[in-house]
């Protein structure tokens, strides 16, 4: 009886491999990139031929002429992917908390009255979450304005280009309003390009 | 604060859930008895073809040794498979990063835990395998694991309503249905949902590229949604990229998210209705269904209760450290307690960043067996343990012998019920203290104080519930660990399946005796409150002790503003 069963098990082990390890995957493929290019292979950003990154995946932007993204734990390079794992008790993450927000308060010239969104004073879980908050861009407008000496009418075009790229929620309903710091930045680089 | 609009997304979900998983309830009742559904037209011919191709005689009956002989032939078959394909992955094709050879335990570790159902991962996927290892060994243990689970579940539900035989079924038959009419149109659906929402399917090469501010930056890539959609539905929970659901490309947007997270619990809750189905109960299913519906609800407001009061260290309502921002706070508890309740342990936060309470509702959830809709066919086949205990505890109060749908529960039945409910807990009680009290269990912490022992007791019990989730600061990823946490998952899976189809083995030789005015019912609102209780206490009882000193001791310290 064993000699059958281990007969049968790898029979059928081999048929479901080539089927769902294969085959399936594989219709998956086509289906994938026959209908959503684009997406199937990583949404990704192209300037002029070259690719500048992927709009699911935050890149490290630090100069003052940026929106910037969440703080992250493995600095913006996800090979692999990670988070702090900081538990709520942790000294460390005290420590990293108020450095954050003492530096998002200073350098974006924010009134200490104001309540700073959560997500920039903690690592996301991926380490490469794309989005921010509304208010957590609305708060940067002063600094990138000032950085890329921005008039009167180029911030508020900058607040209405916010307004116009926040997304989400879905339905009305699933996920809160966010914006993309990626296609923030585009815009922002295309906005000063036409000014000048 | 917006907890209308939360309060509305947890309405829509368990809406849906129980609007979906009543009918395919159902209709996976009508593919287990073998009657013609909507699928049968064109998939009866598939598995035919499929019983030719591979030479088994689908009307052959075996019992349950024999079945419970094939089931771990197969899956010991499935092991090595996936064991030998990632020690050698480098002279295997498909591998674009040129990834090295996985190391012998940490291949140990990955192979039992796909087997066994339980997707605890020490190596991050983007970094560790090759597209070739993650289909071939990945996605299709995905596959054939859930599979495993769901055979095991009817297979018990065949010993419950059979009159005086001897078998019960044909493993290959019941493996190959779950297959062909479950997992594989359902995860075809979602996979090309989630492609819509972002989901990676390719074959390229990781890209590397500079960014706008002139950093080169390195994006992992990989055939992901078709793996990703079975982790989902089959409660493995294995994720192709390190941070699973949390990573972009494995979870893109909120509606993504949205199906992910039902799609946890969708099988298991759907599975409750074939159970009553089957056995010809729909009330019976009911009580089921309500009572793991409760026990989740209760876990979901206490942990979002806990995630959303204020933090006297931080002075925020809003902890975001290892919470993604297109979730939110509930979205991120939501999928922790569903992820938990089923053995899923996919998750999309990070649970070791969680408020205390939080973490203490996700291991309690898993601590309690996995019952609360839990893992494909082992989360019933989980409860039905407890229903055999509340029947026998009812029993003894009323003194008469315990009946279940007319069988009698006697003495060997108990003892391998309560053997099925102990070796997981033992395992994890006594593997933790190990790891406690040694060198090469504590210096893999990354957390102190009680914080450490949670991130102990997590993994341990993630390992012996088959679970697969993770307080992910500790590495886990040492020769001490691998091995541990393997015997772990071998004993929380195959512990637990043997004594069930022993059990069902002897079921199925019994007469059904005509319910009386004396017979306890199972099927009303007293018997659903008994089994509660009897969830609660077993298993708050068992753990009670080591979660005081774990989360609980860590909250009260959180309150005092102590930090380590």
């Amino acid at each position: 009886m064993l000699k059958k069963s281990l007969i049968s098990s790898l029979k059928v082990l081999l048929v479901f491999t080539v089927t769902l390890g294969l085959i399936y995957p594989l219709v998956i493929y086509f289906i994938g990139q026959t209908f959503f290019y684009n997406k199937a292979n990583g949404s990704l950003y192209v300037r002029n031929g070259e690719v500048k990154g992927s709009f699911l995946i935050a890149q490290n932007f630090t100069g003052e002429k940026y929106f910037w993204p969440r703080p992250s734990y493995i600095n913006f390079n996800p090979m692999p992917s990670g988070a702090s794992n900081l538990g709520p008790t942790s000294k460390d993450l005290v420590q990293q908390y108020l450095l954050r927000k003492k530096n998002f308060i200073h350098l974006n010239f924010v009134n200490e009255q104001n309540e700073i969104p959560s997500e920039m004073l903690f690592a996301s879980a991926s380490g490469v979450d794309p989005d921010i908050s509304k208010t957590s861009a609305m708060l940067q407008i002063e600094r990138v304005s000032k950085a890329r000496n921005f008039d009167k009418l180029q911030k508020e075009k900058l607040y209405n280009l916010i307004d116009s790229l926040a997304e989400y929620p879905q339905f009305g309903i699933f996920g809160s309003e966010i914006v993309n710091v990626l296609k923030l930045n585009i815009k922002l680089d295309e906005l000063s390009n036409k000014n000048e | 604060m917006s907890y209308i609009t939360d309060l509305i997304q947890l309405i829509i979900f368990v809406g849906v859930l129980v609007a979906f998983s009543v009918p395919l309830g159902n209709f996976f009742a009508k593919v287990f008895q073998g009657e013609r559904n909507f699928l049968s037209p064109v998939f009866s011919k598939i598995e035919s073809a499929f019983y030719s191709l591979v030479r088994i005689d689908s009307g052959y009956q075996m019992d349950w040794k024999e079945y419970a002989v094939q089931l771990l032939i197969f899956n010991l078959l499935g092991f090595l498979v996936l064991f030998i394909i990632q020690i050698v992955q480098q002279s295997l094709p498909l591998n674009p990063q040129h990834l090295p050879n996985v190391n012998l335990l940490l291949a140990l570790n990955t192979a039992v835990s796909f087997t066994t159902n339980t997707n605890w991962q020490s190596y991050a996927g983007e970094t560790t395998l090759s597209y070739f290892v993650q289909m071939i060994g990945m996605t299709v243990q995905n596959f054939l694991s859930a599979a495993t689970g769901i055979a095991v579940m009817i297979t018990l539900i065949k010993g419950i309503a059979t009159r005086n035989g001897k078998y019960l079924g044909n493993f290959w038959v019941d493996v190959t249905r779950a297959v062909l009419y479950v997992l594989l149109p359902l995860s075809f659906l979602l996979s090309i949902i989630l492609i819509s929402q972002g989901v990676v399917q390719t074959f390229n090469h990781s890209v590397t590229e500079t960014t706008l501010e002139g950093i080169s930056q390195t994006i992992p890539l990989g055939p992901a949604a078709s793996q990703i959609s079975i982790k989902q539905l089959g409660t493995n929970g294995g994720g192709f990229f390190n941070t699973n659901s949390a990573f972009p490309f494995e979870n893109p947007t909120p509606l993504s998210n949205f199906l992910q997270v039902l799609s946890i619990l969708l099988i298991p809750a759907s599975l409750v209705f074939t159970y009553g189905k089957m056995l010809g109960s729909k009330k019976h299913a009911w009580t089921i269904f309500g009572v793991m519906l409760s026990v989740f609800l209760i876990g979901v407001v206490v942990s979002y209760l806990s995630e959303t009061a204020s933090n006297p260290i931080f002075h925020t309502n809003q902890l975001m450290e290892g919470k993604e921002t297109r979730f939110g706070i509930f979205n991120s508890v939501l999928w922790s307690v569903a992820t938990t309740v089923a053995s899923n342990g996919s998750v999309n936060s990070m649970i070791s960043s969680m408020s205390p309470v939080s973490g203490l509702v996700a291991m309690l959830n898993i601590q309690l067996g996995e019952i609360i809709f839990g893992g494909v066919g082992s989360g019933l086949y989980g409860m039905f343990l407890f229903i055999v205990i509340t029947v026998f505890i009812s029993g003894l109060m009323v003194g008469r012998t315990p009946e279940y749908f007319g069988k009698k529960i006697e003495a060997y039945e108990i003892k391998f019920s309560i053997l099925a409910v102990l070796l997981p807990s033992i395992i994890i009680l006594v593997f933790t203290a190990v790891a406690v009290v040694s060198n090469a269990g504590l210096s893999s912490l990354s957390n102190k104080g009680p914080h450490g022992l949670s991130e102990i007791l997590y993994a341990f019990t993630s390992a012996g519930g088959n679970n697969g989730s993770a307080f992910a600061g500790l590495n886990t990823n040492t020769n001490f660990y691998n091995v541990l946490m393997s015997i772990a998952m071998i004993i929380g899976r195959y512990g637990v399946i043997v004594p069930i189809l022993a059990i069902a083995g002897s079921l199925v030789k019994k007469n059904i005796a005509p319910a009386t005015t004396g017979t306890l019912a199972t099927d009303n609102f007293l018997f659903a409150f008994l089994l509660f209780g009897v969830i609660i206490i077993v298993g708050a009882l068992t753990f009670f002790p080591v979660l005081s000193i774990g989360p609980l001791l860590e909250h009260l310290l959180m309150n005092l503003k102590i930090t380590f």
